[in-house]
C-alpha cells in the first residue's frame, strides 16, 4: 500500500487519545449554516406530514405506501445527499446531512429504510464502483427511482461476517458470476432494485456484486417478524443460480472485506446521528408529558426525580450530538483532501476508513443513549408509556435494534482497542510510544495538571486529559500481561473501550462548549450538561479501571496500579442534583432539545 | 409579467413563546424562525402562475434585519426569482411596513402584489390594505381561489367571508392578500436550496427607496394569555346545566 499523507494532528483517526484539540478545530451544531438548518427543516416537515401520519398503515406495510413516501423523499432530494453531482446527487457534507438523519429517524422505522438505502444500499457503489458501474445505478439510487439495500449477513455468520457461505463461480462461458447462498436480515429487501451482494469466489475470496433483483435467480423470503421498526421490510435475500454479469463485480475479486467494513464504518456513524434524531424527539414527548400531567396537585416535571430524568436525557443527548457533529466535520475534511487507499480498484476515498475507531464510537455510546432515552420516556409516561397511546413505547421497541445491526455493540466495543493496536502493528498510529511514556510518567508520580483552580470547564478538561492516560496506562498493563492474546480478554478490552468512549464523548461536550463560550455566547446550559456529564463519567471510569485493573493485576502491584487510578481520576464531586435541576428547569420551560442549547 | 411577494420574519408556528420579564418582547433564544405562513401561501400561489405562464418573474421582498436573509432564502428555495431586502433596526407597524412596500412597489413596478392577510406574530391584518390604498389600486382580501382572467389584466378572486365564499373581480394591478385555503405551500427541497444560494437577493435601506421607516404606533406590555384552569368532571346532564347556569352563567 501507498505511504499515507501526514494529516493534522486532530484529523488523524484515535488522535484524540494522544493530543489536545484547539476548540476552534472543531465543528459544532452552533456551526451549522442556515442552509444546512434549512435542509434538516425541510426533512423535518417531511416527516410530520408524509411519514408519522401514516405510520400505522407503515407498520403494516400497506402495499405501495413506502415506495411512494419513498419516492417523495427523493424527490426533495432527501436520498442522494451524499452522492456527487454528477449522478443527480447533492454532493453535500456529511455535516449537513447530520441534521437530516435526525430527523428522518426521529420516530419509526422509516429512517432505517432511508439509511439502508443511502448508507449501506448507494454507498458500496459510490466509493467502490467503476466509472461504467455508478453510469448504470448510481443516479438511479441517488433520485429514489431504485431503492438499494446490502447483503452481508447470513443465518450462519452475522459478528462473523467474513464467515460468510454464499459462493460465487465463473460460468464456462465467463460472462457470469452464478451466485449460490441465503442472506439473512436484509433491511430493505421487500422494495430493493439493487443488493451490493457479498460472496466467496471459489468458496475463499470474499467479493462484492452488484446484483439487480430482476437478475435470473434472485428471489427474497417471507418478511421477518420483528420486536420494533416494523415499517422497514427485513427478509432472507436467496440466491440459486443467481447470474450476474462479470461487470457488476465490485472491487476486484477478494476485495469484498474492504467494502464490507469501510461502508460499515459510514454506517455506524449514520446509525448514531439518526439515534440521536430520535433521542431529542424521545424527550420533546417525555418534556411535554412531564409538564402535562399532573400527580399529588402538581405536575410530574416539578418532582426531583422526574427532573433527573429529563436533565439526564439531555446530558446525553448532548454529549452524543457534540461528537457527532465533530466526527462528521473530521470525516469531510480528510474527504476533501482526496487521497484515496489504493487496497482496492479503483482505490476508495481514505475519509472511509480513517475514522473507524470515532464512527465505532459513535455507533456504540448513540444507539445506547437512545435505548436509555427511550425507556426513561416510557417511564415518565407510567402506565400511558406502556400503552399504543403514546409514541414512548414504539420508540422503546424501534430504538433496541440499534445496539444489534451494523455490527453489535459487543463487536464494536472490542474494535475500538483491537483497531488501535492493528494501527500501531502497522506503524500508522504510535501507540507503544504512548503507553511508554505515559506509564514511565505515572510510575514516576509526575504531577498532574489539575486545569486550574477557578475555571469549572478547565478542570474538567484536565480530568478527561487524565483519563486518556488511564486508558493508555491500562492497555499498556493488560498488553504486558496478555501481549497479542489481550483481544481474547474480552472483558478488559471492553473496558478500556468504554474509558475511551467516556473520553470522546466528554471531550467533545467540553470543546463545544469552550468553542461556543469564546464566541461569547452565554454558555450555563451547555456547561451545565458538560458537567453533569463528565462528573459522572469519572466514578464510571475508575470503576472500570479497577475492574479491568483486578483482572490483571494482583497484590502490591495491583495496590500500587489502583493508588495510580486514584491520583487519576482525583475529583471534587459537583453538586450533580443542582446542575441537572437548573437544567430540568430550562428544559421545561423551551420545551426541547435544540431550544434548550441555544445559544444566546 | 411580475409578482411581488413580500415575506416576513416570524417566530415559527410550533414554537414555544415566552414574553421578556423586562419589557415589552418576546425571548428570542431558542426561538425558531419561519416564514408567516399566509406569505408562504401567497408566494406558492406566485410560483404557480409562474410555472403556468413561463416567461415572467417572482420577487420577494422582506423588511427587518440582516436575519431576515434566511426567510429570504427561504423564498429562493421554494422558486422565487430575486429578492430584495429592506434593512432596518426598526420594528415597524403595519402603517410604516406598506409605506415602504409602496417603494418597492414603485421601484419595481409589479403587475400585482400578493401577500398574506395578516402575520401570525401580530395579527393585525392591516399592511395590504393601507399598501393598496396608498398605491390607489384595488384589492381583494383573504382570498382563497384565484384566477387570473382577460388576457391577465385582471383576477377573479375567491374571498372567504362569513358568509361564505365571495367571487370579485379586481383590475391588475392590485394588491391581493391570500388566506389559508388557497393551497398548500410546496416543500423547500434540498436541490432548491442549493440553487437559491445562486439567485440574486439585494439590499437596500428605507432611505435609499426613499422613505422614512417609523412607527406611529408603540407597543407598553405583553401579557401572556390566562393560564386555563384545570376542567372538571361532571357526572349528569342536571350537573353540567346547573354548572353552565350558576357557575359559568353562560346560559
Ligand atoms: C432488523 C435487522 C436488520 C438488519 N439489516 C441488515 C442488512 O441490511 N444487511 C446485513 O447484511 N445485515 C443486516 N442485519 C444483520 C445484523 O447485522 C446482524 O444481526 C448482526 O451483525 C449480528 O449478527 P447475528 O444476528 O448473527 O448475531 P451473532 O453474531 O450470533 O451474535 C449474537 C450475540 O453474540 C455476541 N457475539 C458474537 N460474536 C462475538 C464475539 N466474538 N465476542 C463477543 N460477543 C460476540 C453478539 O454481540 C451478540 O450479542 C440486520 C439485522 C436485523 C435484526
Amino acid at each position: 500500500m501507498a505511504e499515507l499523507k501526514s494529516l493534522p494532528p486532530h484529523l488523524i483517526g484515535g488522535n484524540f487519545l494522544l493530543v489536545e484539540t484547539e476548540p476552534n478545530l472543531i465543528f459544532t451544531p452552533e456551526d451549522l449554516s442556515s442552509e444546512q438548518r434549512l435542509m434538516a427543516q425541510t426533512a423535518e416537515k417531511f416527516m410530520e406530514k408524509e411519514v408519522l401520519p401514516h405510520i400505522e398503515e407503515l407498520e403494516h406495510q400497506e402495499p405501495g405506501l413506502t415506495q411512494k413516501i419513498f419516492r417523495k423523499a427523493g424527490e426533495l432530494g432527501l436520498l442522494g445527499m451524499g452522492v456527487p453531482a454528477d449522478y443527480d446527487g447533492l454532493d453535500l457534507d456529511r455535516a449537513t446531512i447530520v441534521g437530516v438523519e435526525e430527523q428522518l429517524s426521529r420516530l419509526g422505522g422509516f429512517g432505517v429504510t432511508c439509511g439502508a438505502h443511502s448508507g449501506i444500499g448507494t454507498q458500496p457503489l459510490q466509493y467502490f464502483g467503476t466509472e461504467a458501474q455508478k453510469k448504470k445505478y448510481l443516479a438511479k439510487l441517488a433520485t429514489g427511482e431504485w431503492m438499494g439495500a446490502y447483503a452481508l449477513s447470513e443465518a450462519g455468520s452475522g459478528s462473523d461476517a467474513l464467515g460468510l457461505r454464499t459462493k460465487a463461480e465463473l460460468s464456462p462461458d465467463g460472462q457470469h458470476y452464478i451466485l449460490n447462498g441465503t442472506k439473512m436480515w436484509i433491511s430493505n429487501a421487500a422494495w430493493a432494485d439493487l443488493f451490493t451482494v457479498f460472496a466467496k469466489v471459489d468458496g475463499q475470496h470474499v467479493s462484492a456484486f452488484l446484483v439487480e433483483k430482476t437478475f435470473p435467480g434472485v428471489s427474497t423470503g417471507k418478511e421477518e417478524h420483528k420486536l420494533g421498526i416494523k415499517t422497514s421490510s427485513t427478509r432472507r435475500v436467496i440466491l440459486e443460480d443467481a447470474q450476474v454479469p462479470v461487470e457488476n463485480l465490485l472491487g476486484g475479486v477478494g476485495k469484498g472485506a474492504y467494502i464490507a467494513f469501510n461502508i460499515l464504518n459510514a454506517g455506524r456513524f449514520k446509525l448514531g446521528a439518526g439515534a440521536i434524531g430520535a433521542a431529542k424527539e424521545s424527550l420533546k414527548v417525555a418534556t411535554r408529558y412531564a409538564l402535562e400531567r399532573q400527580q399529588f396537585g402538581r405536575p410530574l416535571a416539578s418532582f426531583g426525580l422526574i427532573q433527573h430524568k429529563l436533565a439526564e436525557m439531555a446530558t446525553r443527548i448532548f454529549v452524543g450530538e457534540s461528537a457527532i457533529y465533530r466526527t462528521a466535520a473530521m470525516m469531510d475534511a480528510v474527504f476533501a483532501t482526496g487521497e484515496t487507499m489504493d487496497s482496492t480498484t479503483p482505490p476508495f476515498p481514505r475519509g472511509l476508513d480513517e475514522f473507524a475507531l470515532e464512527c465505532s464510537i459513535i455507533k456504540v455510546a448513540c444507539s445506547e443513549i437512545l435505548d436509555d432515552v427511550a425507556d426513561e420516556s416510557l417511564q415518565i409516561h407510567g402506565g400511558y408509556g406502556y400503552t399504543e397511546e403514546f409514541p414512548a413505547a414504539r420508540t422503546v421497541r424501534d430504538s433496541r435494534i440499534n445496539r444489534i445491526f451494523e455490527g453489535t455493540n459487543e463487536i464494536n466495543r472490542l474494535f475500538i482497542p483491537g483497531l488501535l493496536m492493528r494501527r500501531a502493528q502497522r506503524g500508522r498510529f504510535p501507540l507503544v510510544a504512548a503507553i511508554t511514556k505515559v506509564t514511565k510518567e505515572l510510575l514516576d508520580m509526575s504531577p498532574l495538571s489539575d486545569g486550574g483552580e477557578s475555571d469549572e470547564l478547565a478542570v474538567a478538561q484536565a480530568l478527561l486529559v487524565n483519563a486518556k492516560k488511564l486508558a493508555l496506562f491500562i492497555a499498556g498493563v493488560a498488553h504486558q500481561k496478555h501481549g497479542d492474546k489481550l483481544i481474547e480478554e474480552q472483558e478488559v478490552v471492553a473496558a478500556i473501550a468504554d474509558i475511551i468512549i467516556e473520553v470522546y464523548l466528554g471531550e467533545s461536550a467540553v470543546l463545544r462548549t469552550w468553542k461556543a463560550r469564546k464566541a461569547g455566547g452565554n454558555v450555563t446550559v451547555m456547561s451545565d450538561l458538560t458537567l453533569a456529564f463528565i462528573n459522572d463519567a469519572v466514578g464510571r471510569m475508575e470503576l472500570l479501571a479497577r475492574q479491568a485493573l483486578a483482572a490483571t493485576s494482583q497484590g502490591d502491584e495491583l495496590k500500587a496500579r489502583l493508588g495510580i487510578v486514584r491520583r487519576l481520576m482525583r475529583w471534587s464531586p459537583l453538586n450533580g442534583v443542582a446542575l441537572r435541576r437548573r437544567v430540568a428547569k430550562r428544559l421545561c420551560e423551551v420545551g426541547s432539545f435544540p431550544a434548550l442549547v441555544a445559544v444566546k | 409579467m411580475k409578482i411581488l411577494v413580500p415575506l416576513k420574519r416570524v417566530p415559527d408556528p410550533d414554537t414555544k413563546i415566552r414574553i421578556k420579564p423586562d419589557g415589552p418582547g418576546i425571548e428570542l433564544d431558542g426561538v425558531k424562525f419561519a416564514v408567516n405562513p399566509f406569505d408562504a401561501i401567497a408566494l406558492e400561489e406566485a410560483l404557480r402562475i409562474e410555472e403556468k405562464l413561463g416567461e415572467m418573474e417572482v420577487v420577494v421582498v422582506s423588511i427587518g434585519g440582516e436575519e431576515c436573509v434566511e426567510q429570504l432564502r427561504v423564498g429562493l428555495a421554494m422558486g422565487a426569482d430575486r429578492a430584495l431586502l429592506v434593512k432596518t433596526s426598526e420594528s415597524l407597524d403595519s402603517l410604516a411596513v406598506a409605506k415602504v412596500l409602496a417603494a418597492v412597489y414603485r421601484r419595481e413596478k409589479p403587475d400585482f402584489v400578493l401577500m398574506g392577510k395578516q402575520a401570525i406574530d401580530d395579527d393585525s391584518n392591516q399592511a395590504g390594505q393601507m399598501l393598496a390604498a396608498m398605491l390607489g389600486v384595488g384589492q381583494a382580501t383573504f382570498v382563497s381561489k384565484l384566477e387570473l382572467i382577460e388576457n391577465n389584466t385582471k383576477a377573479r378572486c375567491g374571498r372567504e367571508t362569513d358568509a361564505g365564499i365571495e367571487t370579485i373581480t379586481v383590475r391588475l394591478p392590485a394588491v391581493l392578500t391570500t388566506d389559508l385555503r388557497l393551497n398548500e405551500p410546496r416543500y423547500v427541497s434540498l436541490p432548491g436550496i442549493m440553487k437559491a444560494k445562486k439567485k440574486p437577493l439585494e439590499e437596500m435601506t428605507p432611505a435609499d427607496l426613499g422613505v422614512a421607516a417609523t412607527s406611529r404606533t408603540k407597543i407598553f406590555k405583553l401579557e401572556s394569555p390566562p393560564k386555563r384552569k384545570a376542567g372538571v368532571r361532571v357526572k349528569t346532564v342536571d350537573e353540567l346545566v346547573d354548572k353552565l347556569k350558576n357557575e359559568a352563567k353562560v346560559i
